[in-house]
């Protein structure tokens, strides 16, 4: 009985180390690296349809009524989809992908010495989910009646009645692949919680965990908790368009406010789903470039977790002006101002790590740094929505545009490209470019301001977010040549994601080969071949954990760095 | 030094690292995450439940013209569904003192589970023909949403007990198999006595 139990067991062994071959390999693979590839590679594509839908409708601001390269004529209608699937495929299928599943699923097990996620089989079903909901969110776009176009928030009456928002189709479409996208992250998050619970490395304590692996984490239990409440929401808001009941409409004793509260139950929490995994790769990167020990791995630990509680607490911060009692509008603007303070706190601790450490700014900490810079200016103003008070002029204005994009980019571009500039090399074996990625960093970051600066002064001067056509208001008629500027800044921007296409593309196959090591980093990862084989490690040499992760420039030793898995 | 007994040497060596020993089971752990969620998502409904039914028209709960939920004979059913999870304990803890032993209170188990849905979806036929259905109301929706959910969730933890059943039977459960399933369907157990009180009540 036993001999036949080791032999099953090594026959499933085999299996799993071997798996499928030829072309099979890239579809219906269970290695996480793999996984993380599929995740990585479908997000810069929506990436890129994302950002040429951005081009589209800037186009169309700046220059109205005339057709707009490459694309036409813009409607009134296909105008609304392409601003509402430009947020909504940002957020939730470039962002959460590569952020999240793509570097989660990369990363946790390779940082932990694990040779795999504990559930490799759930984490392949996550990716073929997510592909579903993928193909759903583009087919929306092209089916009768065009894609949704009630903005990515999707209040009801406007979302759930076709009579107002006159795309049947493609609004329950739109619900449909968001739900498939969360069932996909579900899967995902069970995964990378498990596997650091269970899978870590001998000697691997809690604190000897790196903390881009916990952020992770962290943020995957933050969207598991709030998950619930919008998926609810969403099944309702499909009820109420496809079978026509009437959970949001008031004239059946439904309540339209109903969904914002679900839905910003949920959406507040999400911005700390994706701003934590985008921290973490920071900090890694910093740690490794300033040649420094982390100023306080506990501190931006217990930070990341009061960050993640707090983030529970402010979400009527987006109903200031939906009607809500003004008694819970001061609440939130309490809990919204002090959610400001770890936020803070996170930034502090990067800046006094940088303090004092011998910098070397290559590209990985150049989008580091930009990252930090950034989103302080993404935080500043936030505080200025967070107040009732002041958000009473600014709501629904451009300012809060300016606002969100100054928080999102850096987390899902600036912190994206940190990653993928930082882990190439792990990733493929070979280096990439300097030159060509500096350039694309500075073409990237100055028009990155030169879009959103102008916006947020359109803002301030009353622009509101959500018109075709701006000529239309003569007194915002005269503000013409800002958006002009936003609009070409954004052209000169995109141009400048080609740098970057071509030093990736080039670097896969001539680039300089990148040895285990090529930063002197600590994390386990590092202490395996570029790119790591399949089970990470040869099943006898798994790695061992004799101390933390940041422990850089230690004085008793000759090199300024020290592995995880070197014995003292 | 070297003529001291074995005993007397002090080792400076830092202890040789361990693999940190597991809390939870995998799978076990794994079903937790998964039901936290599903928590969320039944106080979503539920909230959103409560928030519709303190803005009724006029207070009235049923509205005008729906029937009456059958509360008594959902006591009743509530009851089979708490002993169903009562018998689980009992096959957990049969389980660990002898495997065949839990045979017998987990197939009763089962049994009682489906004769909850079956029963569940009696009534339901009922109150379709006393004319409560998804579209008649907010009241109706939020029934046949609330309660659906959860029979949608009876059926696949009761499919997962089949399953274990099965197994238990050809001698190839394990116990974090069996705590994966128990996870599961105690969830499935505790949820309903505070939908119960909510959505009937």
């Amino acid at each position: 009985m036993a001999h036949v139990a080791t032999a099953e067991a090594h026959a499933e062994h085999d299996a799993h180390h071997h798996g499928p071959q030829g072309i099979l390999k890239y579809i219906w693979s269970t290695d996480h690296k793999m996984i993380a590839m599929q995740y990585l590679f479908t997000g810069m594509f929506m990436g890129l349809i994302g950002g040429l839908m951005a081009y589209v409708f800037r186009m169309q601001l700046a220059f109205p009524g005339l057709p707009v390269p490459g694309f036409g004529l813009v409607s009134p209608g296909e105008y609304n989809a392409l601003v509402t699937n430009h947020g909504t495929i940002m957020i939730f299928w470039v962002a959460m992908p590569v952020l999240i599943a793509a570097f989660g699923n990369f990363l946790i097990p390779l940082m932990i010495g694990a040779d795999d996620m504990v559930f490799p089989r759930i984490n392949r079903l996550s990716y073929q989910i997510f592909f579903i909901s993928a193909v759903v969110i583009l087919l929306s776009l092209v089916v009768e009646g065009g894609g949704f176009g009630g903005a990515w928030t999707a209040y009801p009456p406007l979302s759930a009645e076709s009579q107002y928002n006159l795309t049947r189709l493609g609004a329950s479409l739109w619900v449909l692949a968001v739900a498939l996208e969360f069932v996909a992250f579900l899967l995902g998050g069970i995964n990378f919680i498990t596997t650091l619970m269970n899978s870590r490395a001998p000697g691997m304590k809690a604190y000897d965990i790196p903390l881009v692996c916990w952020m992770i984490v962290i943020a995957s239990i933050l969207f598991m908790l709030s998950v619930g409440p919008l998926i609810a929401g969403a099944v309702m808001l499909f009820f109420d368009q496809t079978l026509g009941t009437g959970f949001y409409d008031p004239t059946r004793g439904g309540d339209p406010i109903l969904w914002q509260h679900l839905f910003w139950f949920f959406g507040h929490p999400e911005v700390y789903v994706v701003l934590l995994p985008a921290i973490g790769i920071v900090i890694e990167i910093v740690a490794t470039f300033a040649r420094k020990k982390l100023f306080g791995y506990k501190i931006m630990l217990f930070t990341a977790v009061a960050t993640g509680v707090l983030s529970f607490f402010v979400w009527a911060h987006h109903q200031f002006i939906a009607g809500i009692d003004p008694r819970m509008a001061n609440v939130f603007t309490v809990t919204t101002l002090l959610i400001s303070v770890p936020i803070a706190e996170l930034l502090f601790v990067i800046i006094a790590t940088l303090y004092g450490g011998s910098i070397r700014l290559t590209t990985p900490m150049l989008w580091a740094l930009a990252f930090v810079a950034e989103f302080l200016i993404g935080g500043v103003t936030g505080i200025f929505l967070g107040a009732s008070g002041s958000d009473v002029y600014l709501h629904d204005t451009y300012f809060v545009l300016a606002h969100f994009h100054y928080t999102f980019f850096p987390i899902a571009i600036i912190g994206t490209f940190a990653a993928i500039t930082f882990w190439f090399p792990k990733m493929f074996g070979r280096m990439m470019n300097e030159t060509l990625g500096k350039i694309h960093f500075w073409g990237t970051i100055i028009p990155f301001n030169m879009i959103f600066i102008p916006l947020f002064v359109l803002g301030l001067g009353g622009q509101h977010r959500r018109i075709y056509n701006f000529q239309n208001f003569p007194e915002l008629a005269a503000m013409q040549p800002i958006r002009v500027l936003a609009t070409l800044s954004l052209v000169v921007m995109l141009l400048f994601q080609i740098p970057f296409f071509v030093n990736f593309v080039r670097s896969l196959r001539r680039g300089e080969k990148a040895g285990r090591n090529p930063w002197h980093s600590n994390t386990l990862e590092w202490t395996t071949e570029s790119p790591p084989p399949h089970g990470n490690w040869p099943p006898d040499q798994m790695p061992v954990v004799y101390r933390g992760p940041y422990e850089y420039a230690h004085p008793d030793r000759e090199e300024d760095y020290w592995p995880q898995n070197l014995p003292a | 030094m070297t003529n001291l007994p074995a005993a007397l040497t002090i080792d400076h060596r830092a202890p040789e690292p361990r693999r940190p020993a597991k809390l939870i089971a995998d799978g076990v752990l794994g079903t937790l995450l998964f039901v936290f969620t599903e928590a969320m998502l039944f106080a979503g409904m539920i909230s959103a439940h409560a928030i519709v039914k303190s803005q009724a028209a006029g207070q009235m709960w049923p509205p005008f013209g729906q029937p009456r939920l059958p509360v008594e004979r959902t006591a009743i059913n509530t009851a089979a569904l708490i002993a169903s999870g009562v018998l689980l304990v009992f096959a957990h803890f049969a389980f660990r003192r002898s495997r065949r032993q839990a045979l017998i209170p987990l197939l009763f188990s089962v049994l009682l589970g489906t004769f909850f849905v079956v029963f569940q979806g009696v009534e339901w036929a009922a109150l379709l023909q006393e004319g409560l259905t998804l579209r008649s109301s907010s009241y109706g929706g939020f029934f046949y949403l609330i309660v659906g959910t959860h029979a949608l969730h009876a059926v696949a933890a009761i499919l997962c007990l089949a399953w274990a059943w099965l197994r238990l039977r050809r001698g190839l459960l394990t116990s974090a198999q069996l705590g994966a399933v128990e996870v599961f369907w105690y969830f499935v157990v505790l949820v309903w006595p505070v939908l119960y009180l909510k959505v009937y009540l």
